[in-house]
Parts: structure tokens; sequence; C-alpha cells
């Protein structure tokens, strides 16, 4: 009664079989990754497996690099040279003077025992390169959990913020960058310390800064550095610079848009800083009684 | 085929699976390249392009296994969603096993006009997947890289059948 076909013409389920399986499959990751973080160590794996081929795909570039850095000529060897010890110069005046600052500032939180600003870490890395992805801002760096980087640390150039750490393999880390859509950055105002949340918007070398009043006092050319009360960036980083204010009578909040400072899309070298600031731990907040609003009441 | 209308005669021999694996790991390479400023835009996603041809051509060797591992590779080396490359080129892989009598039937511009509707959507479906993610749209530039896919579509199939060209018969004149 059961014909079988040849095994000639056995070929498995059929292809619309196979589409409906490795599609649930692919939906199911989609929905675990996005919704729960699940599959971190499955990540872990893939990512270990595409790591040779990442860094062969990008060895053509940095080796082409290094041979440009060896074939430099005299003249701009020379011309460097004086340029760094000049900015050497003016940097050791300055050092100098942040040394009698940094003396003086330990000295009054002492007077005035607040913490301490402790010291922080920093471990250079180098950018493998930018996500392909069009709909993400992220830089992949050739340093992971190997290297003792965690996520969340910060990561700066010589300029200012880049971005933060957000995803760590075994010798890669992926980095997050301040222009990322999401991605919230706590800042402060150099000239007058107002404190905010600046936003990246998806488009490189733009940032938002949202819900601030009409009347806020922000202007063209101020200076936003890092404001350290989230105790994930170190306080005092150089972050970015107002670019523009509009104030519109017809909406609630003033739209404050800022340029990165640091070299948010250059192929270069970071720092990531390690070692946050450690933070007494939140209070817990006491359950309202209604004796507490009557006795305010009276 | 593209060169069936050069040479009717000539029978192809078998391709070596070495060869597939050989090819997919190149595109691989190729997309994993630091791409920057422009060229990112017009990059062709050469993975999508070589698992449609594998698909279209030797749809018994490559297929969804195939297709569904580069996929999380890519999103992997991507940092984007864990999913989103591995089911675009999952459902590509699908489109291409089914049509692969029917393209295989065109050669020239018409298989071209086959293959890059099916790269689009398997742009949209990622497209798609970000969207409801949160993402905001990237702009139309972000679908040409499917046309400068299709563009390279005939000179890669002349490229991969190099060799499974038979060797040429020292007898015969």
């Amino acid at each position: 009664m059961e014909h079988q076909p040849p095994p000639f013409f056995k070929t498995g389920p059929t292809p619309l079989a196979r589409l409906l399986i490795f599609s649930a499959l692919s939906l199911a990751f989609l929905v675990a990754d996005a919704r729960f973080n699940y599959l971190l160590t499955l990540r872990q794996v893939a990512a270990v497996v595409v790591y040779p081929f990442q860094r062969i795909a990008t060895a053509p570039a940095s080796i082409a690099r290094r041979i440009g850095e060896f074939f430099v000529t005299h003249g701009s060897l020379r011309e460097d040279n004086a340029r760094l010890a000049r900015e050497n110069f003016e940097n050791a005046t300055r050092l100098q003077q942040l040394e009698a600052l940094r003396a003086e500032n330990a000295q009054l939180r002492e007077l005035l025992a607040i913490r301490g600003r402790i010291g922080v870490e920093l471990a250079a890395a180098e950018v493998l390169y930018a996500s392909r992805d069009p709909f993400t801002r992220k830089v992949i760096v050739d340093r992971g959990s190997r290297h003792q980087v965690l996520p969340g640390q910060a990561v700066i150039d010589n300029r200012g913020v880049v971005g933060q750490v957000t995803r760590v393999y075994p010798w890669l880390a992926e980095v997050t960058l301040v222009t990322d859509k999401g991605q919230f950055i706590p800042v402060q105002n150099l000239r007058n310390g107002l404190r905010a949340v600046l936003a990246g918007t998806g488009n490189d070398g733009a940032l938002e800064l949202r819900f601030i009043p009409l009347n806020a006092d922000y202007q063209n050319g101020d200076r936003l550095v890092t404001s350290g009360i989230d105790g994930v960036y170190p306080p005092g980083l150089p972050v970015a610079q107002v670019m523009h204010v509009e104030r519109s009578a017809a909406q609630i909040f003033a739209r404050i848009t800022c340029a990165p400072l640091g070299g948010v899309s250059n192929h270069a070298q970071v720092l990531i800083v390690r070692g946050a600031r450690e933070l007494p731990p939140r209070p817990v907040e006491e359950p309202k009684s209604p004796r507490a609003r009557k006795s305010r009441k009276g | 085929m593209a060169d069936a209308r050069i040479a009717p005669h000539v029978i192809l021999l078998p391709v070596k699976a070495g060869f597939i694996v050989l090819t997919l790991i190149a595109a691989l390479l190729l997309n994993l390249l630091p791409w920057s400023g422009a060229a990112l835009w017009i990059k062709p996603d050469f993975v999508a392009l070589l698992v449609l041809y594998w698909c279209i051509e030797q749809p018994r060797k490559v297929g969804f296994v195939a297709a569904w591992l580069l996929g999380l590779f890519m999103d992997v080396a991507d940092g984007s969603l864990f999913g989103q490359h591995a089911l675009a080129y999952s459902i590509l892989a699908y489109a291409g096993i089914v049509l692969h009598r029917r393209v295989r039937m065109f050669s020239g511009t018409p298989q071209v006009l086959h293959v890059v509707p099916l790269l689009l959507m398997n742009d949209l479906i990622v497209l798609g997947i970000r969207a409801a993610a949160g993402a905001d749209f990237p702009g139309f530039q972000y679908f040409a890289g499917s046309f400068v896919a299709g563009a390279l579509w005939l000179p890669l199939g002349v490229l991969l059948k190099l060799p499974q060209r038979p060797k040429p018969d020292p007898d015969h004149v």
C-alpha cells in the first residue's frame, strides 16, 4: 500500500515548510533579543565565530595606515615635532595650575566633607569599523571582556565623549555613539551649571536637549559637560556644544540642537574610561502615610 | 543562464562544495570591510547577493541553513537586533529556491529584473523589522545597494562559473 518515493526524489521538507521553520526561529530570536535581552550566550558564540573574519576584513585598512605612517616625510615630522613641543609647553603651564587647583579642590572638599572625585583609569582601544547598519550609530573597538571592558563604561577621545560600551564580546566591544537614537547622557551647562539630559537623534553630528523650558538660559556656543550624577560617566567630560536654540511660543519646550565635541564619526583611537564613581545607595522612598499629609495641611 | 547563449554546447562541470563555501566566506569578508560614507550607501549586500545566486544555481546544495547562519553572523557583526538578517536571508533563500527554474530560463537583463526585486524585498524586510523596533526611515539611498547588486549580477555569474568550465580537450582541434 505504501508507495515510498525513490531516494532520488527525497529532498526533505518542502521549501515552504523550511521557510516557516527558519522564519519562526528568526522571529523568536528577534523578540527574545528586543524585549527580554536573552540569547547573550548565543550572541557571544556567534561573535567568536565572526571575530577572525572581522579582523581579516579590517586588516588591509590598518596595515595600509601603518605603512602610511612609516613613510612620513622629514618635513612633516619636523612640523609635527615643533607643534607638539609648543603644545607640550602650553599644556605644561596649564598642568602646573591644574595641580595646584586639584590640591586646593581636594582640600576644600575635605573641609566640606564632600566625597572626593575618584581618579579614572583609561584604556586605549582602536576603532575597527563603524556599524554598517544605517539605522544605528555604533562602532566596534578591539578591546573586549578579556581586557576588563564592561558594558556601561564611557568611551572618550581627545576632544570629548564619544559613546558608551553597550555590548562586550571576548575580544571586541560594541560602542554606541552619543548620536545614536535612544542614547542619553546626563549633562551640565558649563556656563551656568544647568543640568539636562542630552539625547542622540540618529543623525551624525546632531544631538538634542529635550524638555527644556522656554525660559531656560541656553545660548549658542554653550559647552555641555557630563554631570556625573548617573554614576556612569565621570563628571566634567566635554560632550557637546549648543549650536542652535529655537524658542517658539507655539511649543512648550525649547528646541536646542547641539553638535558633539568628540570625533564621533572618525575612525581613530578612543579611550575607554574604567572605574565609575561609587555613588551612595539611592534613598528608599518612604510610603506616604495619610497622617503625614494631614499634618502638612494643618 | 548568462553564458548559455555564448556556448550552448558546453556542459558545465559540477560545482565543488568547497568553492561555494569559499565564495560565501569571501562575501562575508566583503561585507565586513570598513566601508564608510557614500561607499556605505551604494555598497551591495554581498552576502544577500551570493545567497540568492547559489539558491538559484544550486538549490540542492545551498539553502536555508547557510542563509540563516550567515544572517546571524551579519547581525552580530553589525550589532543589530539578533535575527533580523537571519529572517531576511531565509525569505530570500526561499524566493531563490522557489523561483530558481524560472529565473534560469532567462538570460541577461530579464534575469536581473528578477533579482533586483528580490534584493529590494530583502531590504524591505530589514527596514520593516527596524521600523517595528522604533527606527526612523533612513532615506531612499538605503535601497541603492540593491541596484548596484543587480548591476553586478551578470559579471558575477560569469565569474562564478569559471571553475565549472570544462578543461579544453587537447585532442580536439
